[in-house]
């Protein structure tokens, strides 16, 4: 905090009550995030369709739509199923969120500025991104319903198939900086061609296997078999209304966005860009822009194909995705401890 | 149809062996109108399909008893609703057969334009809803759809300036037309069907070259030749399937016989055959609305030009079957007249009821994502199966 120019907080509160504190704002600036990341994606599909997305509330640009969209969840009528598991069908939205949300405890925004930057910090962060796949079979399953337990069993098949390749994926630049915490790993990126995406054929293979993983691990078009409109009416999501369905849309576009937070931390640089190094909130800036960046990608991606079947998206999991990134970790792994054999 | 006998209800449970019946529709986003799939599933394998129709059921045919000739065509367009044109040519073909009425050539050849015109809007909503279909409403397929009913719309424009409605027309009269062409309409349409070409291409490069799409069509939903024609598909699904039939060529109605109709056939069978088949057809539509729209001749464009009172068209004792090439295959009508102002009966023969017949044989054996597929490559409309 020291270097993002503000006072140590260390000096004037304990340490408990400072981390409480920035939890609590940077979940509160995710939230935010979050629901105006939702019109971001509504207006680039809209685009992309010859349409001009949402527009009268919040004229001109339809600014006051997510905070519409929020008000009228709020006020929807809860309802609950009567043969539904109450206890598993209440708690699932809260066991999806709760995972979703802590992934960005460990992310830092700039220098010193970030909830707990850990040692360990993609370790963390994808070791809990991974729970949510705990709360999304609890609302399959407690919700009594044929297409939900049919969507929740994708799910487990499909998450579990791309957190491999992913996992691996990601470990690449790992590798490459030699720490698993973020901030040294944005350290190692220093020099505009220092990024990982452009090292030589392994940043940008990484880069593009992060990409597809992210898409599977999202379920997103072509990898959204779990909520497969036109097959699965909304899939898990589909006996749920009001603020609990509110809390998984939160949960699931918040999800999103740590991934692109943490493809841009990884492959883009992070916070690393012109003017970073002397305002450390400019460096937060760039590293939204990243962010942004990635994530409209994905966004690209899924407004432009058909979803594939489930026993095609599995086989690209086993026989594609998982080989090559364990071959892409391999390789990066020699490589690195060659480069530092010649260096000894 | 044995396989749909053998159907156990269990209770939901996930073990590979056991079976789930699910019930697809008739509220589904997939249902293409309102139709029951009482699947039965192992895991995520469709071992039965029991379907269910009659959810849309208006009792056409016992409306055309009750009302008159003259009332009736604007009634039939709303059999299959997404290509009235084609609806309205085969009741009032039927009643110009059975009562024997001349309809004047420019009527003819006007109505030859409305079909292809309606043909090409019925498959742009076809590729839309297909698309959709697979690849989600919040997906990729619907930039798809979205695509293709901007140039549906485009069509419906020229509808509109023709007869005032979109998507009803009452177009048809017993006789002739009701509508003659407006000034400046030919230049409209020739820029239209030229746009709509365009468009085409970029479709086909958008697809075709699209692995994902490719994996979901190829393969999936073959109908042989042998099943397509025991079940007795017809329109695009036959000749997807290599049967080499289409009724404007066959048996050649309203002035269809100065036109060569060329045929698009695949042997396949899978949905890709059909979706090739709909884009050649597309082709085959503009082409002849080119034709249409060169060689148009003038003249009166209905025998009975005029509507005086309800029950002037009176049909004397007959009875006879006509049959028409719908934009999802043949319709027909078997008209049975007593001499009266109405029909003694009419019987609908809809393209889609004999489509919807071959699920139960192609669907069983592939995964539920399949199922939407293959219903969208059949391109149901209830209307026409519940009459």
């Amino acid at each position: 905090m020291a270097r993002a120019g503000l006072a140590d907080p260390a000096t004037i509160m304990p340490p408990f009550l400072q981390h409480a504190i920035t939890g609590f704002i940077v979940l509160n600036v995710v939230i935010g995030l979050v629901t105006y990341v939702t019109l971001l994606e509504r207006k680039f599909a809209a685009r992309m369709q010859s349409r001009i997305g949402p527009y009268y509330v919040g004229w001109p640009h339809g600014w006051l739509q997510p905070i519409a969209d929020a008000l009228k969840l709020m006020m929807k009528e809860d309802i609950v199923p009567t043969a539904a598991d109450r206890w598993v069908y209440n708690l699932a939205p809260i066991a999806f969120l709760v995972p979703c949300v802590l992934i960005f405890a460990t992310i830092p925004f700039a220098p010193g500025l970030g909830v707990a930057d850990l040692n360990i910090g993609v370790l963390f962060f994808l070791a809990v991104s991974s729970l949510e796949i705990v709360g999304l079979f609890m609302g399959g399953w407690g919700s009594n319903n044929k297409y939900a337990l049919l969507s929740a069993m994708r799910a487990v098949n499909q998450i579990i198939s791309y957190d491999l390749p992913f996992v691996f994926a990601a470990l690449v630049p790992v590798v490459l900086a030699g720490s698993l915490q973020m901030s040294a790993i944005v350290e190692a990126q220093t020099g505009l061609l220092g990024w990982y995406v452009f090292y030589p054929v392994l940043g940008q293979l990484a880069f593009v296997a992060f990409l597809v993983a992210t898409l599977a691990a999202e379920n997103r078009v072509p990898f959204d078999i779990l909520e497969a409109e036109s097959e699965l009416v909304a899939g898990f999501r589909v006996e749920y209304s009001g603020m609990k369905f509110a809390l998984i849309q939160l949960g699931e576009y918040a999800h999103m966005i740590g991934t692109s937070f943490l493809g841009a931390l990884l492959f883009l640089g992070g916070w690393l860009g012109p003017g970073s190094e002397q305002w450390p909130l400019l460096g937060a800036v760039w590293f939204l822009l990243k962010a942004m960046l990635v994530f409209l990608v994905v966004t690209w991606v899924r407004w432009s194909f058909v979803r594939i079947r489930v026993d095609q998206i599995l086989a690209i999991s086993w026989k594609l995705l998982l080989p090559a990134t364990l071959l892409l970790l391999m390789t990066t792994a020699l490589v690195v401890a060659l480069q530092g054999a010649r260096a000894v | 149809m044995p396989e749909t006998q053998e159907r156990q209800v269990v209770e939901i449970g996930y073990g590979g062996s056991e079976r789930l019946v699910m019930n697809m529709g008739p509220q589904h986003p997939s249902a293409h109108g309102v139709f029951r799939a009482i699947l039965t599933l192992e895991g995520e394998t469709v071992v039965a399909v029991d379907a269910v129709i009659g959810y849309l059921h208006r009792c056409h045919e016992k409306l055309a008893e009750t009302l008159t000739y003259v009332q009736y065509p604007s009634i039939a367009s709303k059999t299959d609703y997404v290509s009235a044109m084609t609806a309205e040519l085969a009741y009032v073909a039927s009643v110009e057969k059975v009562g024997k009425i001349d309809v004047p050539r420019r009527a003819q050849y006007l109505r030859v334009l409305a079909a292809e015109l309606q043909r090409i809007a019925s498959h742009c909503l076809w590729l839309g809803t297909w698309c959709m279909d697979m690849g989600g409403a919040l997906g990729g397929g619907a930039t798809v759809f979205l695509y293709a009913i901007r140039e549906r719309e485009l069509i419906l424009d020229l509808f509109e300036a023709l007869t005032g409605a979109r998507l009803l027309y009452g177009f048809h009269q017993v006789g002739g037309v009701r509508y003659d062409l407006p000034a400046g309409w030919t230049a409209r349409c020739r820029q239209t069907v030229a746009h709509i070409e365009g468009r085409l291409a970029e479709y086909e490069a958008m697809l075709e070259d699209n692995a994902f799409f490719l994996a979901r069509t190829q393969g999936v939903g073959v109908i042989s030749r042998e099943l397509a024609l025991d079940v007795g598909v017809c329109g695009p699904i036959a000749r997807g399937s290599g049967v080499n039939y289409d009724v404007r060529r066959a048996e050649p109605y309203s002035s269809y016989q100065d036109f060569d109709v060329a045929v698009p056939v695949q042997t396949a069978g899978d949905c890709f055959a059909r979706y090739r088949v709909r884009m050649a057809e597309f082709r085959e539509s503009i082409r002849l609305v080119r034709l249409v729209l060169d060689g148009l001749p003038e003249g009166a464009i209905s025998s009975r030009p005029g509507v005086k009172s309800v029950g002037q068209v009176r049909i004397a004792k007959g009875e006879g079957y006509t049959r028409i090439e719908g934009a999802r295959g043949e319709v027909g009508c078997y008209l049975v007249a007593d001499g009266g102002a109405k029909p003694y009966r009419l019987k609908w023969r809809g393209a889609s009821f004999s489509n919807l017949a071959v699920l139960p044989h192609i669907i069983p054996g592939h995964k539920v994502a399949d199922v939407v597929a293959i219903m969208g490559s059949v391109d149901p409309v209830f209307g026409e199966v519940d009459r």
